[in-house]
């Protein structure tokens, strides 16, 4: 359920490097010309339009959206210029080298991407950083979170929809009963969690819910201060319902109750191309007021612009 | 005549050594035909899998079992070689859990092959199986020493030239630290060293292996101690030659179990199209034998001629 608006019939990636290029031209920047180019193209568009601006220029176009762009219509315009793999390669090396146990973006990436699409970020990642993104996350994590987040982050989760409800059975019961243990960061958990296809797990939190009375991430808010707790219930939600889980990420950013400002800049570049209308679907019925809404009153701009833009909104 | 019981003996395998001799025995119906009384001495001679009871000589139970494995060696052997890489390596790393191959089969094949190579095998792995390798080790191997081996194939090592060199020291240095902190038992679960081997990058861990023998005086496999999973991932990044060769020395040795001779198979047609030049030298150099002068007195028939093939002369 993407929200990008890409018109029937566009210019060729010539066309479209020589525009932007004309919006660099001179004094000052043309925001809505850029806007009304990158803002309706796809990301293979997106490629195209950026190698026939090498091509042509000879250098990067994020080099002259660098220099022509600031604050934070810059940094989403950046963001969303990036192919996909790119894109979570850098927000993930940004949130393991700068890795704090409030942050939950390494979660995100892990947990609301495809097995083949986490693969391709991992590929992504080694050309741009010259390492393995485990090792980064390894080295810069600890304790009961590196026991969670590399193995989450390496995961090469199995994607056929066969699920063996005996197991789901047996996994969701080790669950309850390491959760009534308080065993939050016991290895079986962690093994479930980072291992179990995704229609697995699913089933095996259905047979918790049924068994149990409770759902399990209702189990497992006993400390609402526990970072790690909170990690837990971010894995399951993402897996689950990763749209409620990024709308109360867009939410809490639109409230500057969020930890981090660019949480909405992240998940609008990289969730509209993929379910950025369900998230505002959940936004409406959550908040009584249309995610675009939210956005006019808290952002300016050029950013307000490119994000409703990437919202779907017509333009006005 | 005894000549000839001797000779049918060794294709029968009955000397030791690997695989049956086809074309001896072929021969022998040829020459003994019509000859019932030239089999019964025969059988007579072969005290070691025929027991005389009464007036018949009856095959002995084990023996119908090792012949059983020794025909299948040239079958296991050819269909290996017919099959894609990954598929092999996603069937060897089941049957760690569902054949009790040891678990040094899953180190053997997250270490030593290319990281692009571990991916084929867990796609196939998954194609073939319906799970991932990972849920599988994590799940079916319980026992200490399962961290190490699921962040082993779960490994997606960077592969290019770029080490940083002041980080292999300092991680030469707290792998000396965590050695002396953990038990020996404990090693293997220990969080800096199972990071540290699962997730650099092998040039980076090969760097870091010197800059420990430069450090600490000692190469780090000999702190490592009696830890042999620990000893087999360092020797599998570091020198995968000598831990090819030291497998195949080892299929050879007198008593050797059959996990040991299987992998004379395997380390065979594995490492074929790889690295055979380099283990057939490592070989030379550590036991002061040539390779294929092994097989060739210890294999037998087809898959003598196979190895022989596979090996490169």
């Amino acid at each position: 359920m993407a929200t990008l608006t890409v018109p029937h019939s566009i210019p060729s990636p010539q066309e479209d490097c020589e525009q932007l290029h004309k919006a660099f031209e001179g004094w000052g920047t043309n925001e809505n010309l850029i806007i009304s180019v990158l803002a309706h193209r796809n990301a293979a568009q997106r490629k195209a339009i950026r190698q026939a601006y090498q091509a042509t220029y000879g250098k990067d176009l994020l080099e002259s959206l660098l220099h022509e762009t600031h604050g934070d219509f810059e940094k989403l315009l950046l963001l969303w210029t990036l192919e996909p793999s790119e894109r979570d390669a850098i927000l993930a090396n940004e949130a393991a080298t700068k890795w704090h146990a409030a942050n939950r973006v390494l979660i995100e990436i892990a947990c609301a991407r495809s097995s083949e699409e986490l693969f391709i970020v991992r590929r992504a990642y080694h050309t741009q950083f010259k390492r393995s993104l485990e090792e980064d996350v390894a080295a810069h994590t600890k304790g009961d979170f590196r026991k969670l987040l590399v193995p989450l982050i390496s995961a090469y989760r199995y994607e056929g929809a066969e699920v063996n409800m005996h197991l789901a059975k047996s996994e969701a019961k080790l669950l309850h009963d390491k959760i009534s243990d308080k065993a939050y960061s016991d290895e079986e958990v962690i093994r479930v969690l980072t291992t179990r296809s995704k229609p697995q797990l699913l089933a095996t939190f259905n047979q918790y819910k049924n068994e149990f009375g409770n759902a399990i991430n209702k189990d497992l808010k006993s400390d609402p201060k526990d970072d790690f707790l909170a990690a837990l219930r971010a894995v399951i939600r993402l897996i689950c319902t990763p749209e409620k889980y990024l709308e109360k990420v867009v939410r809490l950013s639109l409230n500057k109750m969020g930890t981090e400002e660019t949480a909405l800049t992240r998940i609008v570049a990289t969730r509209a191309e993929v379910d950025l209308k369900l998230i505002k679907e959940v936004y409406q019925s959550r908040n009584s007021v249309p995610l675009e809404k939210a956005v006019k009153h808290d952002t300016h701009r050029h950013y307000e612009d490119l994000v409703l833009a990437l919202l779907g909104c017509e333009e006005n | 005549m005894a000549d000839e019981n001797q000779s049918l003996k060794k294709a029968f395998s009955g000397h030791g050594g690997f695989g049956v001799d086809e074309a001896t025995m072929v021969a022998m119906v040829t020459k003994w035909r019509r000859q019932p009384d030239q089999k019964s001495c025969f059988r007579r001679d072969f005290s070691d899998f025929f027991t005389t009871i009464g007036s018949i000589e009856k095959c002995e139970d084990d023996y119908l079992l090792h012949l059983k494995t020794e025909f299948s060696r040239f079958k296991n052997i050819m269909v290996l070689w017919l099959m894609h890489p990954w598929e092999r390596d996603a069937r060897w790393m089941h049957h760690v859990m569902h054949k009790s191959y040891p678990f040094t089969v899953i180190i053997e094949i997250a270490c030593t092959r290319s990281s692009e190579e571990l991916l084929g095998a867990k796609r196939a792995y998954q194609a073939l199986f319906d799970h991932s390798v990972e849920e599988d080790v994590a799940y079916h191997i319980k026992e200490n020493y399962s961290k190490l081996l699921v962040g082993l194939v779960s490994s997606f090592r960077y592969e290019g030239p770029q080490v940083d060199n002041e980080m292999a020291k300092w991680e030469a240095k707290a792998l000396n630290s965590a050695i002396k902190s953990a038990g020996s038992g404990k090693l293997i679960q220990n969080e800096e060293i199972v990071r540290i081997l699962s997730t650099r990058s092998k040039l980076h861990l090969k760097a870091t292996f010197k800059h420990y023998k430069e450090l600490h005086g000692k190469p780090i496999e000999e702190d490592l101690g009696a830890n042999l999973w620990l000893q087999e991932t360092v020797k599998c990044i570091d020198r995968p030659a000598k831990y090819f060769s030291e497998a195949i020395n080892n299929a050879f040795k007198e008593g050797a179990d059959k996990q040991s001779k299987i992998a004379l198979t395997r380390v065979i047609i594995s490492r074929a199209d790889v690295d055979m030049e380099v283990i057939r030298e490592t070989y030379y150099q550590q036991f002061g034998v040539k390779l294929e002068d092994m097989i060739t007195k210890n294999t037998h028939g087809h898959y003598k001629d196979s190895l022989l093939s596979l090996v490169g002369k």
